[in-house]
């Protein structure tokens, strides 16, 4: 994470200037960089720092957590069936007996894995495309302004499930590639309008003036200095992936067997959720604490890289009245 | 100002055509429902085959099949479904049952949101403020798809404690009811309130945060201070200039919450099986059929339409600089 956090640092962020010297706490003996003090607003943050905990803690146990286990997704257990919880299953069985511990890993991974990818890709289209719809104007950029005006008169959610019996059968790539294909737009928009006032800036010009060509501008100058929001965009990304995965596959739209995801499964047993909670409970619980852990990081580091949001404010106005008193 | 109108209203209108026709153009490419009824056993006779391909108009081109739905459309005839029903029989009642649902949904969400919102600005860092942050911060991370089951568990124990079947949680109202008109409203509501709570409550979580944060900026505004220096109360002051500023950047994340809501309603309607539009749409791309899933489409457009063209309304109403141009 603090790899990701000194690169946009090195790339000379102008944000770091107005960061508050009141919050950095500086150590004698070593320099402040910006990752440092991102890192350091990022630590103390309590709720961020649990945020990510749980993530991290999520992604092991998602894919080591199945090792462990006795019980694989694909074995029965003939002597349990609609087991609630207990020692040898402890998230209990469903009603073929098979363990669902080992049935929510399979569900976690995929459905992690895939929030991962599409927020990578989403968050890269975007930084591209806004910037270069911001830098050139023209056509590119109205018709990036029309597709997401037609993006909310029809949700990404429609499109993808009218297109689902195409890709029923095939790799979980295509949806993927999907839920990516319309989830980019928005934060395009947000890029584009940074753009515009990045382009005015002396450092761009002087690049311009220097006969530097675009391309190279908009890699080194223009989507560097946007790396505070590029970062949270992608952090949240992640979490409205997973959110439009699991929708689908509720219906079935979504990931298709045989793989599972945890949409699959909330799906598959939202019909015995009054009469075998823990069905319902695993799956809709890792799903529900992800999310949140999501948010929590995502409010963590609009909050440590972007010194002028709330929470910092009111940690300045604090210190301000502890002075005054 | 109704020259403003009316050219947003010209926008939305070009843009709900192309959402419906991009809708039935990718549902005519994806769906098969001829593979569909061949899968069937015993397979249909190929006659009858034939005669299905020609009723769906199966061997017109994409663009003619659009214009003679949409010829229909305009006369009031959204066309059969796969199964050989009008479309126009159901869609009255669905349109009913979908727009109870919405309109209470989103009237509560609304009031509540702003309501929250205003109170956690005012008593910032109060523990009301906390709450209400910490409240939506699940809210938000929480799917319709959870919370709706979620719900549903919950009215089974209340009820189980209780020993009635207080809160209903199948269907909008009890099929043969018998009873007098205030019975029957007692039956409807007692059918009504999960699923709309399913609804409200996402929507409060998501429009409280927003203005809260609207409202804060407005909070240490100089005119806001300006106007209780003049001699008016806090309250007349918060009210008159600072809810009414605060609301104007709301007005348009009301709009964008309509499409969010219809996609919120599919599950909604769903899960407590309300035979609504949300419901239809499910079906409809489940039977890979194409008139139902560009009917849908349509209504979700004019939705979006109605309630972008009613913001920019209250954006008139609420911004006097917009009324002079």
């Amino acid at each position: 994470m603090t790899v990701i956090l000194n690169e946009g640092d090195s790339a000379g962020t102008a944000g770091a200037a107005q960061g508050s010297p009141v919050d950095a706490a500086p150590e004698p003996d070593k320099a402040m960089t910006r990752g440092r003090l991102v890192l350091i607003r990022f630590m103390r943050n309590r709720l961020a720092l649990i945020g990510l905990i749980i993530i991290v803690a999520m992604y092991l146990l998602a894919f080591v957590g199945p090792l462990l286990s006795q019980w694989s997704y694909e074995d029965r257990d003939y002597s349990a069936f609609l087991q609630p919880p207990y020692a040898d299953h402890i998230f209990g069985t469903d009603n073929i007996g098979t363990d669902m511990f080992a049935q929510t890993m399979r569900g976690l991974q995929k459905s992690l894995i895939i929030g991962l990818l599409v927020a990578l890709i989403s968050t890269t289209v975007a930084a591209i495309v806004g910037a270069t719809a911001g830098y050139f104007l023209g056509v590119a950029d109205k018709a990036l302004m029309w597709v997401v005006d037609l993006l909310l008169v029809l949700p990404s959610f429609l499109i993808i499930a009218i297109l689902s019996p195409w890709f029923r059968g095939k790799s979980w790539w295509l949806l993927v590639l999907m839920l990516a294909a319309f989830q980019w737009m928005i934060t395009a928009r947000i890029v584009r309008g940074m753009t515009l006032t990045l382009k005015e800036r002396e450092f761009v010009k002087a690049a311009r003036f220097m006969g530097q060509p675009a391309r190279t501008i908009i890699a080194k100058h223009i989507v560097p200095n946007m790396a505070s929001l590029l970062i949270i965009d992608a952090t949240i990304n992640v979490a409205t992936a997973v959110l439009a995965e699991t929708g689908l596959s509720y219906f079935g739209f979504g990931v298709q067997s045989p793989d599972v995801s945890l949409g699959t499964l909330i799906g598959n047993f939202a019909q015995s959720a009054t009469t075998f909670p823990w069905l319902f409970l695993f799956p809709a619980g890792f799903l529900v604490v992800f999310v949140l852990a999501v948010n929590w990081v995502g409010d963590g580091l609009r909050d440590a890289l972007d010194p002028t949001s709330t929470r910092v404010r009111r940690k300045e106005k604090k210190d301000t009245k502890e002075k005054a008193a | 100002m109704a020259g403003f109108l009316l050219r947003r209203l010209v926008n939305y209108v070009v843009l709900a055509l192309v959402a419906t026709f991009l809708a039935f153009t990718l549902a005519s490419v994806t769906f098969d429902p001829i593979g569909l009824l061949q899968q069937r056993n015993p397979p249909p006779p190929a006659a009858s085959i034939e005669a299905k391909k020609r009723d769906l108009h199966l061997d017109q081109p994409i663009p003619q099949r659009f214009v003679t739905w949409m010829s229909g459309v305009v006369q009031g005839d959204f066309g059969r479904t796969v199964a050989d029903r009008p479309i126009t029989d159901e869609l009255g009642r669905r349109i009913g049952v979908s727009l109870r649902l919405f309109l209470l949904g989103i009237t509560i969400g609304i009031l509540f949101g702003v309501l929250i919102g205003v109170v956690s600005a005012i008593r910032q860092y109060k523990f009301s403020d906390y709450f209400a942050t910490l409240f939506s911060f699940i809210l938000l991370s929480t799917p319709v798809l959870v919370l709706g089951n979620l719900l549903k568990i919950g009215a089974q124990s209340i009820n189980n404690s209780i020993g009635s079947n207080v809160l209903i949680f199948v269907g909008e109202e009890t099929p043969g009811f018998q009873g007098n008109w205030f019975e029957h409203l007692g039956d409807r509501l007692q059918h009504l309130i999960l699923p709309t709570l399913a609804i409200a409550l996402g929507q409060i979580a998501y429009y409280s945060r927003y203005q809260r944060s609207s409202m804060l900026d407005v909070l240490g505004s100089d005119f806001l201070r300006t106007a209780q220096a003049k001699g008016l109360t806090r309250r007349k002051a918060l009210m008159k200039h600072g809810l009414r500023t605060a609301l104007i950047p709301m007005a348009t994340l009301f709009a964008f919450g309509f499409g969010l809501l219809v996609v919120g309603g599919t599950f909604t309607e769903r899960i407590f099986t309300w035979y609504g539009m949300g419901d239809w749409l499910v079906t409809g791309i489940s039977a890979q059929d194409t008139n139902i899933t560009a009917t849908v489409t349509l209504f979700v457009a004019v939705c979006v339409l109605f309630s972008g063209w009613l913001a920019d309304v209250l954006y008139a109403a609420l911004d006097p600089r917009i009324r002079v141009n």
